[in-house]
Parts: structure tokens; C-alpha cells; sequence
């Protein structure tokens, strides 16, 4: 392979397929290496795909695209050994366009996206691993694959490699990812009847829900989802590396923990087991992101550590990085200017959006959620222990069951140390 | 359901003799006193006979945790599958 090309990308995940669209419709010459054997096999998340971020490149793309099902619920469950407290958001007008999110396979809809990409002129080779970025002056000039004379030049590298980062890594643009600035996640894809989704989690049609579920990572940072598809559902738990380093957990002791939990077992029973996955998941949020352009070279997606936990955003924001990056791969090509200064419209129009804008806002809230133990080892169940305690109805005068409640509370903290957390906890998210 | 039968499951392409992950200085290995690589790895990788670390690389589902659990060590040589090898995803 000796020809050149304007763009090479580097992963056919969502951000660097955002990014081979983009620069394949205005007539770069872009080229996109997949090591999988078609884009999507490599490929796994929790299973949400906000829709906004797409439908500002193929408006109504869920005509068209393979999606599972239009999320119109967001269900947060704190979990103790045997209770649930549950607080939940649904809304019909989620079920209609233009939509808040969707449940998603990625072995499906990544392969639909690819062909966009392709349809828009990007040639993609599947199976090719690119192995190392080739330099040039302090400049990336190409990338070197797996394949027999399989270097191949261009005058930009978008390095969409997702979140292990060895491409950029060997370049010394950051050090190894610690413990603490990944997560690990695993997922069991269960499937079950359409209609025993529809009856057991109330929806209708084409709806799904999303469930997030604090309490079942035995204290350590993290927590679990339930994703419905149509006739599966995504069932999974993320944990801090770190945490599962230092508690010698394996991941898949947490998986199991989460379904035979007495809350969730009802919801699978019945269903079985289709495929079995992991990938890990970056959790620093802005601390962590290197340095986006380079001479040459710009990073995008998990690579660039895009992730918001809180809000359990990723893909949105890979597909919003890959498109700005390939629309300043166009303006780079107007401008016949390829360093780092000619393609820094990337990061300016990255400083602008809502992807940069979010992960400042929340710069320190995997921080606290890590440093503060006691959300997760303590406020799960304690929770569940006062609610049981004011609801039950068991001859005990009201008034003496709420100071009970009180009591439980106080017996673990002062109200000085809950405001005092409360408060570090708010200042963390504003 | 034991992780062997979860791991059956899933489709891999096996670079037969062609390991993409390596223990690079067994003899360390015999030094760690955690050994999170035996624990950490959602598949199940990595096991210790008592002398050293057996890798089954053919399990592995390429997520790069036991890389980072044992950053300081830095004793994992760490690659991707070859083009085309390793774990393919039906669902993902």
C-alpha cells in the first residue's frame, strides 16, 4: 500500500467513524483501519446511545440505524442485601422523535455506521491492526499495520483506538492509565421474549428503559445497569480498577452477585445468557484527557478519556469528537496546514461544546465519589433501613418510629458530617 | 453459571501459537505478593500453579485491565490480537 491519503483514522468505533464521514463527504481521501473483523466486533458498552450527538450528522438516523429500543425511562435503584429504594423518570414524549436515547448493539449499529462512512467515500479495511504511529520530525506522518508493507501515509492520523490508548501511549503523549482513572466493566447480553420485557418492566411498543442500580459492588466504586433491548437486555457492573485491584474481585463474582440479587433475579429469570463481554472504561473525566492535537495527529473518543459518569454519557461524546475533529481535518486541507496549529479549530470547537463544557463541570466528582467511601458501603442501606422503618405499619405510634429512623441515622453520622457531605458533594458537581 | 460455560459463549478467533499477551519476567511474578492479575481479569486469564503464572490468552476479551493492575510491575507485554484474531462480538 503506497498511496497517500488526506485522512487516516484509527479505530471504527463511533468516534473515529464521526470523524471518517465527516472527511470522506467533503471529499478527503480517508482511509479507516478496524483490527476487528468487521467494525462493532470489537466493540462493547454499556448499551446507551444519547441521541442528539447523531442526529446532528444523519438527522432521523432512527429511521435507519439498528437500534434496540427508545429509552422513556431513567431508573436509579439503591440497593441493600434484600430492599430497593427507587427514584424514576418517565416520559412518553422520550418514545417520540426527535428522542433522548437508545438502547444499543454495538455489533450491529457500528457495522450501520461504518456503511455510512463508506457510502460517504471512506475506505475501510477491517482486520488490520495499526501497530504504531509513524513519526517524522516530531511530526505523525502514517501509521504502520500488521499487514506486509503495510505502512500507509497521510497528512492527518485521527486516533480513535478507544480507551486502552497505545498508539498514544508509546508517543509519550500520557503515561499509563492508573487505577484510579479507569473503570472496568462487565456485561452479560440476557435474552428474554419481547413480550416478557414489555410486562415485566412496564413498557409499550418500542419502548426501553434504563436502569442504574447503586449497592451491589460490595463498597467498592462503581455501580450496575439493566438495559432493555428488544427481546434481551444488557445486565452489567462497572468498578474502579483500582478497587477491584486492592479487594482481589474478579469482575465476574459481581455480575453474578447483581443477578441473584433478590431485586433483580425476578427481572432476568427465565432469560439466558448470549454473550459475555468486558472493556474497560475511562473514569477520570477532564483530569485525564491528554493533549487533543498534535502535528500531525488528533485524538478522539475513549482514547481521549470522553466519558461522564454521572451521567453515564460516552458514545455522545465520541461521536461529537470524531465530528469536530474531522471538520477541522477540512479546514486543515483548505488551509494546506496539518500541525498542530493548523488543525487546532479541534480543540477550540471541543472547548466550546457541550463535551468539554460537562466534563469541567463534573471534573470532580469521580473524585469524591472515590474519596467518599460511605455513599456506596453506607448510604445504600442505610436509606433502605430508614425508609423500612418510617413505612412499615406495625402498631408503633409515628412519631416514635421517626425518631427511630432519626436514631439509625445518627447512630452512623452527625447531621454536621451529612452537611458537611452533602455539601462537598453538590460543590463537586457545580 | 461458571465463567468457563459464560466464556464458551462468546466467538474467538485463536491465534493459535501467537500470544498477544506475555508475562514478561516470570521471576517477578514469584515476588508479587497480590498477584491482582489472578483476580482482576474478568476472564479468568491469568492462574498460578504455586510456580508461576499460566496465561491463557486465548480467553481474553482484549479489555486491558490486568495491564493496569499491574502498572507497577509492568511486567504484562500487552498487544492486540493480531488483524482479524482474538475476540469477535455477535452483540456487543
Amino acid at each position: 500500500m503506497k498511496e497517500r491519503f488526506d485522512v487516516i483514522v484509527v479505530g471504527a468505533g463511533p468516534a473515529g467513524l464521526a470523524a471518517a464521514y465527516t472527511t470522506a463527504k467533503a471529499g478527503l481521501k480517508t482511509i479507516i483501519f478496524e483490527r476487528g473483523e468487521f467494525p462493532g466486533s470489537k466493540n462493547m458498552f454499556g448499551g446507551v446511545l444519547f441521541a442528539h450527538s447523531l442526529s446532528e450528522m444523519f438527522p432521523d438516523f432512527w429511521e435507519e440505524a439498528p437500534l434496540e429500543r427508545a429509552l422513556v425511562e431513567e431508573r436509579y435503584w439503591l440497593l441493600s442485601e434484600d430492599s430497593a429504594t427507587t427514584f424514576s423518570f418517565k416520559t412518553k414524549s422520550f418514545g417520540q422523535p426527535p428522542y433522548n436515547g437508545f438502547s444499543v448493539l454495538r455489533a450491529k449499529f457500528d457495522r450501520w455506521f461504518a456503511g455510512k462512512a463508506v457510502e460517504a467515500g471512506a475506505l475501510l479495511v477491517n482486520e488490520t491492526l495499526v501497530e504504531k504511529l509513524i513519526q517524522k520530525d516530531g511530526k505523525t506522518i502514517g501509521v504502520q499495520t500488521g499487514r506486509e508493507d503495510g505502512d500507509v501515509y497521510g497528512d492527518v492520523v485521527i486516533v480513535a483506538e478507544g480507551v486502552n490508548s497505545l498508539l498514544t501511549k508509546e508517543l509519550g503523549i500520557h503515561e499509563e492509565w492508573r487505577g484510579n482513572e479507569v473503570g472496568v466493566g462487565v456485561k452479560e447480553l440476557i435474552s428474554l421474549p419481547k413480550e416478557t420485557i414489555q410486562e415485566r418492566f412496564n413498557l409499550e411498543g418500542n419502548e426501553g428503559i434504563a436502569m442504574r442500580i447503586l449497592g451491589t459492588t460490595r463498597g467498592m466504586t462503581g455501580g450496575a445497569f439493566l438495559y432493555t433491548n428488544k427481546a434481551s437486555v444488557s445486565i452489567g457492573v462497572a468498578c474502579m480498577v483500582e478497587d477491584v485491584s486492592n479487594e482481589c474481585v474478579c469482575p465476574n463474582d459481581l455480575i453474578d452477585d447483581l443477578k441473584n440479587h433478590p431485586m433483580v433475579k425476578p427481572l432476568i429469570a427465565g432469560g439466558s445468557t448470549k454473550e459475555y463481554s468486558a472493556h474497560m472504561i475511562p473514569e477520570a473525566g477532564f483530569r485525564s484527557i491528554p493533549e487533543l492535537v498534535h502535528d500531525g495527529l488528533m485524538i478522539v473518543g475513549d482514547a481521549a478519556m470522553l466519558t461522564i459518569l454521572i451521567t453515564g454519557e460516552g458514545a455522545n461524546l465520541a461521536v461529537t469528537s470524531g465530528r469536530l475533529a474531522g471538520e477541522a481535518a477540512v479546514k486543515a486541507k483548505e488551509n494546506g496546514d496539518f500541525s498542530a496549529n493548523g488543525l487546532s479549530s479541534y480543540k477550540e470547537a471541543m472547548d466550546e461544546s457541550y463535551v468539554i463544557k460537562d466534563l469541567k463541570q463534573f471534573k470532580d466528582f469521580a473524585g469524591y465519589f472515590h474519596s467518599n467511601r460511605d455513599i456506596l458501603n453506607l448510604y445504600p442501606s442505610l436509606l433502605n433501613g430508614i425508609v423500612k422503618q418510617v413505612i412499615a405499619t406495625d402498631g408503633l405510634p409515628r412519631s416514635e418510629k421517626i425518631e427511630r429512623a432519626k436514631a439509625m441515622l445518627k447512630e452512623k453520622k452527625s447531621y454536621w458530617q451529612l452537611m458537611k457531605e452533602a455539601w462537598h458533594g453538590w460543590r463537586s458537581i457545580r | 453459571m461458571k465463567l468457563e460455560e459464560k466464556l464458551f459463549l462468546d466467538r474467538y478467533v485463536v491465534d493459535e501459537d501467537n500470544p498477544h499477551l506475555k508475562i514478561k519476567d516470570p521471576e517477578l511474578c514469584q515476588k508479587c505478593e497480590k498477584k491482582q492479575c489472578l483476580y482482576a481479569c474478568p476472564a479468568g486469564v491469568y492462574t498460578w500453579d504455586g510456580k508461576q503464572i499460566t496465561v491463557a490468552y486465548a480467553d481474553c476479551l482484549e479489555c486491558g485491565t490486568c495491564r493496569i493492575v499491574c502498572r507497577e510491575h509492568d511486567n504484562i507485554d500487552w498487544k492486540y490480537p493480531r488483524g482479524g484474531y482474538g475476540v469477535s462480538f455477535k452483540f456487543g
